[in-house]
């Protein structure tokens, strides 16, 4: 398959460049139509600096925020999709692929990666939206699976990032079916009496609202998250009467009592560090020392 | 008679035959040999027919307004059945049923969606998509179960799980996503059943099982083909080519090792001759059950969990030190 070739490239990209706010210098906020430089907006935690609007990040950024120094290892990076079903609705499957791995240097919809934030040891599981929706196919579930096998081999806690659209109709039955393996891996770390935290940002919908991202230990979303099972437009059409304002939200879920706090992204690496304090005492760290990340 | 657009050459054949009959029952004509040559004839039609499904007309199949429900596959199968409702929190959700059944003097749990009969009772039941409550009911059945040692039986049968305001207020992604974590690690043997229409969340939802079977023109996706349409082709017209491409139908499934086994359905369909697919369905829970009460529950639940660990398929790069090399450089 042609698009094998582009891993080069993928290579050589620096992390930096895999921002998935807009390009250009300026950048305008969907919700109060701010103009932000991009500096701006990377010194403000990809906030806009007039209404707070998390802007869409990806997964690389969230590992700069959070991990000690913006270092850390990538984790299963050369696991890839194929196209099982030979689908094709208006455009090929294969063809779909090809075009996301070229419009955002990534493999696929979710990278995994292992770090320390304040010295604690953390595996993160996290989406990019960019890619195809950030649906869940068979690679996001098989990425998690070997995350969680990852943190049970390191004792260390796990957190999962969602940003997505729900699974992947492209690969059918096998996305669906990803719902149930996600969770079955899930079970194992709470066997080992790891913890898991699950945050949700905008937006957390279908299948992966409906499996993993709510069976966490701890639920954590971003301000003003979409989060639901079915899409707001899909309820629209059901009930055919217009949503309540601010449904859906994080804060509706809060209200709600689905979601545990919602942190501003400027304060998640601090939360996270508090909470692995909580969950993971002296003790322990110290009776199964944790490898440091490899370099 | 409910007649699909794929067995019009059926429904001429039975207008035939009872046309015929009636000439029998006036007079003096003896119809008996044209009776029998048109039954021969009914019966090598629905084979035709039968014997090469498309993915959309078992789609149909699986919706045939005569296709036997979950309640009456109990009534069927079980001497007694006892219905217990509410999810002890919120309701009673009737679309999906359940309770405890003496399947030939073994104490079981039984629970499944439930569509109406007639236009009145598929209001009441919500065409089979439930709310969080249903699901939550199913769990709380489940969990008691589990308590006494009673294996559960799951039927499956919903277009999904129901896309309203309240069932997001309530929950409905925490629900299922709480279902399929306790029925992984459930202590009872679980075997589940897709009797009909296997849609997404809202069937995986009472979906998972040491044992996952599928009636023989049902079907089990991600999506249903209309909505699979909608999405992908931006207008319904598409069903049946989503139909196609999302490999839905049971021979598929088994294929692809996603669900343990097909069920035969009597030629026809389920429709055509329920009494004898229930027995076919009792025949296959009890051999189940036997060979699953063989195991302890650890090794149950381990198999369980491995199973549905090892689902997905992928690719992972050939050159390990390629791979290496993209692990390093994203570091920084």
């Amino acid at each position: 398959m042609g698009w094998f070739k582009r891993l080069k490239e993928g290579i050589t990209t620096n992390t930096k460049n895999k921002k998935e706010v807009p390009d250009g210098l300026w950048n305008i906020c969907p919700k109060c139509k701010t103009t932000l430089s991009v500096k701006q907006l990377e010194e403000n935690f990809f906030k806009c600096t007039n209404c707070n609007y998390h802007f869409r990040i990806g997964s690389h950024d969230y590992y700069d925020l959070i991990f000690d120094n913006s270092k850390y290892t990538e984790l299963f990076a050369d696991i890839i999709s194929v196209d099982i079903l030979h689908f094709v609705d208006m455009k090929s499957y294969s063809d779909r692929l090809e075009e996301s791995v070229k419009k955002t240097n990534l493999l696929d919809s979710m990278t995994v990666a292992y770090g320390k934030v304040d010295k604690k040891p953390l595996v993160i599981a996290a989406m990019d939206f960019n890619f195809i929706g950030g649906s869940m196919g068979s690679v996001m579930g098989e990425k998690i699976a070997r995350g969680v096998d990852y943190a049970i081999e390191q004792k260390c806690p796990f957190m999962i990032i969602s940003k997505s659209g729900g699974a992947r109709m492209m690969e059918s039955a096998f996305s669906l079916m990803q719902m149930a393996k996600t969770t079955a891996k899930l079970t194992q770390l709470s066997t080992a009496g790891l913890p898991y935290f699950s945050l949700m940002t905008d937006p957390t919908t279908g299948g992966v609202t409906a499996s993993f991202a709510m069976i966490g230990d701890v639920h954590l979303a971003e301000p003003e998250a979409l989060i639901g099972f079915a899409g707001p437009r899909v309820i629209r059409e059901t009930i055919k009467k217009d949503l309540p304002e601010g449904f859906q939200t994080a804060e509706f879920l809060l209200e709600k009592g689905f979601i545990d706090l919602i942190v501003d992204r400027q304060s998640l690496k601090a939360t996270l560090s508090d909470l692995l304090n909580y969950f993971v005492q002296k003790e322990t760290t110290t009776q199964h020392p944790v490898a440091e990340p490899s370099t | 008679m409910v007649f699909l657009d794929f067995e019009k050459p059926l429904e001429t054949l039975f207008e035939q035959l009872e046309k015929i009959k009636q000439v029998g029952e006036q007079g003096d004509l003896d119809v008996t040999p044209m009776v029998k040559e048109l039954e021969n004839k009914i019966a090598i039609t629905r084979k035709e027919i039968y014997a090469n499904l498309s993915g959309w007309q078992k789609v149909q199949l699986s919706r045939h307004p005569e296709r036997p429900y979950t309640l009456y596959y109990i009534s069927q199968m079980c001497k007694r059945f006892n219905e217990l409702h509410g999810d002890r929190h919120f309701g009673d959700d009737k679309a999906i049923v359940g309770g405890l059944a003496n399947l030939d003097g073994q104490t079981v749990m039984i629970l499944g969606h439930q569509k109406g009969t007639n236009t009145k009772m598929r209001q009441y039941r919500n065409f089979g998509m439930a709310n969080p409550e249903g699901y939550r009911k199913a769990l709380r059945l489940m969990k008691l179960a589990e308590k006494f040692g009673f294996p559960v039986i799951t039927l499956i049968d919903t277009p999904g799980a129901f896309p309203g305001l309240e069932a997001e207020e309530r929950g409905q992604a925490e629900a299922i996503a709480r279902n399929i974590y306790e029925m992984m690690v459930l202590k009872v043997p679980v075997i589940c059943v897709v009797i009909g229409e296997g849609a997404s969340g809202g069937a995986i939802g009472i979906g998972v099982g040491d044992r996952v079977f599928m009636l023989e023109n049902t079907w089990y996706s991600v999506i249903s083909p209309e909505s699979c349409s909608s999405i992908l082709w931006h207008s319904w017209e598409h069903k049946e080519t989503a139909a196609e491409a999302l490999k839905l139908t049971a021979e598929d499934m088994f294929g692809f090792g996603l669900v343990d086994g097909i069920i035969k359905e009597p030629v026809g369909g389920a429709h055509t001759a329920p009494e004898e697919m229930a027995k076919i369905l009792k025949k296959q829970l009890k051999k189940e059950l036997a060979e699953l009460s063989e195991l302890s529950a650890e090794e149950r639940v381990q198999q369980r969990i491995l199973k549905f660990s090892s689902m997905g398929r992928f690719e992972q790069l050939p050159d390990s030190k390629l791979a290496k090399l993209t692990a390093t450089a994203d570091k920084k």
